[in-house]
């Protein structure tokens, strides 16, 4: 089996990308010190969305793979959404 | 096309590995016997469900009391739907015939992984066993119908944690099986079979492993939430710690509506291999088929509320799963089109297997259509938990996957024992069951409408007529049941040598002996066109 | 394993494989997050005053362990493909070890709790209302999960490590180094999600 045509990821890219996600993780702690309401949670998951893009797209590789993968990995995240806003559909308009 | 017969290569039953007599059979790697080990496990529990089932019928032949009381009632129905549902159905097709037929029928030499799907049969195993153990020890047996809803599931004195831990294990045993399947059929098909060259019953496999892969998780998460009310409290269900029963009914249900879909897609699939042989003429509209499988599968996921109709939902999720409903009804409407269709202008071959695929066809419509009528808000207020939903889910389940079942069995027979089942007597047994059939299950949808309940043991005198006709096709059925298993194993001893395609059918398996040699196929096919061509 | 299955291998299966097992983790955490969203709704201000009982300097820290960790074991992939066998276990070490401290403060974060009396069950927990023991419950059930499958992730990647130290897994065949890799950054993940839903929304 023929191997990826891909390049080894440097070192440095790796500890690029941490830097990143701590930087945004302090930034997602000091944000909730804010008083923003409801707009808190919403930014806190919005940082936990990009360091996850992050993640997945670096350090697991996703980037540099077949585009099946990714897909595959957006269509799980949305099914679980999905399942979530439809199961709320109940909640909210009881 | 070979004449491999009478080669050097050893059939697989007959192969001498590194182990010795069962342990050849417990320790095998390889697909096919760990598809009957499946068949062995699947038949065995069957027989047993279908006699609980004999029983319960039994007891509900006149009112109060037959032969059990509420509590032994209570307990059958549990370990009845237990076994069939999680035993029975949904690992059905998949682990039997997809085990075996999976990688024949995409000209691969076993699955992606072989200990992992060995790994199966064992979690499916250690799953029984614990199921059994519920019913052995602790202070009663589960009694809370196999869809163990909360509060109760919690609160009963029912032995629920072997149980629970139990469908747990079988969940486990189906992820897997699935996961198998999606990197078998990804990166194992022959060269030349692109996705759009492979049979159709490959297809609903992989349709269906998606969401045994996807949904089972679900229920296995929701489960262990369940052990975690019995054993500490946690208050994810419980009422009066702030917890809300119907969630865990939305939570159970966003699996076990897809899990039907696991127990029917296969069925479709053997249905889709079995129509175009018989009827010497490739099936009509393959691409339609192709997409109305994954359909099923996509908007199954979100239908599950029809379940909880009268639970209490909002206006808004009542609309939105009803619709859903009747929306996820279109693609198998395609597909019964579609295989009527075939058979315009064929060339009919009637044998044992055509039969079955014809009471298929004729027993799902009538199971599809009752499904429409509880899909409705205004008619399920009347039928939710009455005996025509009772009726609805044995006409599509058992009459779905169970007659698709036997029929792949009588199919696929000479491919997998080298020998030919006794046909008349093969037609005598499924003549006898289809009777039994119909005289059990039609009175019930009368019986619902009239409004009796179901999972209880007793009822009022008005219903008495209908559970007598009732009962006695339980034991037509049974009976019918019991000429078809004996003639399958009779016929394993006593059939007629079975070439390697006694019915003239045209995807890979066909190209093989009868039994298949330990590795499939002596040189890897090369694939030029599509399946089901004839002429 | 074995070099005779030299011929036979597919590490694009072996992969594909991995990333489903992936994808069962995330529905089995995603039920998880379904009742959290349901019970946040109809307890928000209950969730938002128990969330401020945990200690996010502790949670911080936990998430910043574990994002380093993940680039350690990001890192030990480039090691072995460099063929640089050392660096490699040495950064398969320094990912155990990380999440061993992660392990620990958890160990502590719950101690703490226990102590006063809240866990799931308690009666004391009880009697403070719905919003906190659905909480409570939450927290326990997620974060322990979660902490099983750190245990899990440990065991699978000494055994990858062993691997390595038998000259098993080579810069020419590593897949089984990149599954684990795989299955630790989802643990990861799933902590990214977990910090802020307990720790932040306060």
């Amino acid at each position: 089996m023929e191997h990826e045509k891909d390049h080894i990821i440097p070192y440095r890219t790796f500890l690029y990308v941490l830097a990143g996600l701590i930087v945004l993780t302090l930034i997602s702690v000091t944000v909730t010190k804010i008083h923003l309401g409801t707009l808190t949670v919403f930014i806190a998951l919005l940082i936990a969305a990009v360091k996850s893009t992050f993640v997945l797209r670096i350090f697991m590789h996703l980037k540099f793979e077949n585009r099946m993968f990714t897909i595959m990995v957006i269509a799980v995240i949305l099914l679980i959404g999905v399942v979530i806003f439809i199961t709320l559909l109940d909640y909210l308009y009881r | 096309m070979s004449a491999h017969e009478g080669m050097q290569e050893p059939n697989y039953l007959e192969f001498k590995g590194k182990y010795k007599g069962i342990y050849s059979w417990i320790f095998s790697t390889d697909h096919k016997r760990i598809g009957l080990l499946y068949l062995f496990s699947i038949l065995s529990l069957f027989v047993i469900g279908a006699t609980i089932g004999l029983l319960m019928k039994f007891e509900l032949i006149a009112p109060g009391k037959t032969i059990m009381d509420a509590k032994a009632y209570n307990a059958f129905f549990t370990l009845h739907g237990i076994i069939m549902i999680f035993a029975v159905v949904i690992p059905g097709l998949p682990a039997v015939f997809g085990n075996f037929m999976l990688p024949l029928q995409i000209g691969a030499k076993d699955v992606a992984f072989p200990k992992l799907n060995l790994l199966s049969w064992y979690l499916y195993v250690a799953g029984v066993l614990m199921v059994v153990i519920s019913q052995f020890t602790g202070d009663q047996a589960p009694d809370t119908g196999w869809t163990f809803y909360a509060p109760y599931s919690f609160r009963t004195a029912g032995n629920m944690l072997p149980a629970v831990f139990g469908a747990f294990l079988l969940g486990f045993s189906s992820i897997l099986t699935g996961l198998n399947f999606l990197v078998t059929i990804h990166r194992m098909r022959a060269p030349g079979m692109t996705w759009l060259r492979m049979p159709l019953f490959p297809w609903t496999l992989y349709a269906t492993a998606w969401i045994q892969l996807l949904a089972t998780p679900i229920v296995g998460i929701t489960l262990l939430m369940i052990v975690a009310e019995r054993l500490f409290n946690i208050g994810f269900f419980d009422p009066t710690l702030g917890g809300d029963p119907v969630l865990y009914q939305h939570l159970f249900w966003t699996y076990s509506h897809p899990a039907v879909y696991i127990m029917i897609l296969p069925a479709m699939g053997a249905i889709s291999e079995i129509i175009p042989t018989f009827a010497r003429k490739i099936i009509f509209g393959y691409k339609f088929m192709v997409a109305s499988s994954l359909l099923i599968a996509f908007v199954g996921y979100f239908v599950w509320g029809h379940h909880m109709f009268t639970a209490n939902m909002s206006g808004k999720a009542l609309y939105i799963f009803s619709l859903l409903t009747f929306l996820v009804a279109i693609p198998s409407a395609i597909k019964v089109f579609n295989w009527i269709s075939t058979l315009y202008k064929a060339s009919i071959y009637l044998q044992t297997p055509f039969f079955w695929a014809m009471a298929f066809i004729f027993v799902f419509m009538i199971g599809g259509f009752s499904g429409l009528i509880i899909g409705s808000l205004a008619a399920d207020v009347h039928l939710h938990d009455t005996h025509f939903v009772v009726a609805h889910f044995h006409f599509i389940v058992f009459g779905g996957t169970g007659f698709a079942f036997f029929g792949a069995a009588h199919y696929w027979f000479p491919k997998i024992t080298g020998k030919m089942y006794d046909a008349l007597w093969a037609n005598i047994g499924l003549t006898v069951f289809f009777i039994g059939f119909i005289t059990l299950y039609m009175p019930m949808f009368f019986l619902g409408v009239a409004g009796m309940p179901r999972r209880y043991f007793d009822y009022d005198e008005v219903f008495h007529t209908g559970n007598i006709i009732s009962t006695m096709g339980s034991w037509i059925l049974y009976s019918g049941l019991s000429i078809i298993i004996t003639n399958l194993f009779v016929s394993l001893k006593r059939g007629v040598k079975a070439p390697a395609d006694p019915w003239g059918g045209s995807t890979l398996e066909w190209t093989i002996p009868s039994p298949p040699p330990v590795e499939n196929f002596i040189e890897t096919p090369i694939i030029t066109k599509g399946p089901y061509s004839y002429k | 394993m074995s070099l005779k299955m030299e011929e036979h291998r597919d590490d694009l299966a072996s992969k594909t494989g991995m990333w489903l097992f992936l994808f069962t983790e995330m529905l089995l955490f995603g039920g998880l997050f379904v009742v959290y969203s349901v019970y946040r709704y109809i307890n928000a201000d209950a969730f938002h005053l128990a969330a401020q009982e945990l200690s996010v300097p502790v949670g911080t820290i936990n998430t910043i362990i574990l994002l380093i960790s993940s680039a350690t074991i990001a890192m030990s992939v480039t090691a072995i493909r460099k063929n640089n066998k050392k660096l490699s276990l040495l950064l398969l070490g320094f990912t155990i070890l990380l999440g061993l401290v992660f392990l620990g403060n958890k160990y502590f974060e719950w101690g703490h709790h226990i102590k006063e009396n809240i866990y799931p069950g308690s009666p004391v927990l009880a009697s403070r209302g719905q919003g906190d023991v659905l909480f409570y419950g939450l927290y326990y059930f997620m974060t322990g999960l979660h902490a099983l499958h750190i245990i899990i992730g440990l065991v699978f990647i000494g055994f990858i490590a062993r691997l390595i130290i038998k000259d098993r897994i080579v810069s020419d065949n590593y897949v089984l180094l990149e599954n684990s890799g795989l299955y630790w950054h989802l643990v990861d993940l799933i902590w990214i999600f977990l910090f802020p839903l307990f720790y932040l929304i306060t």
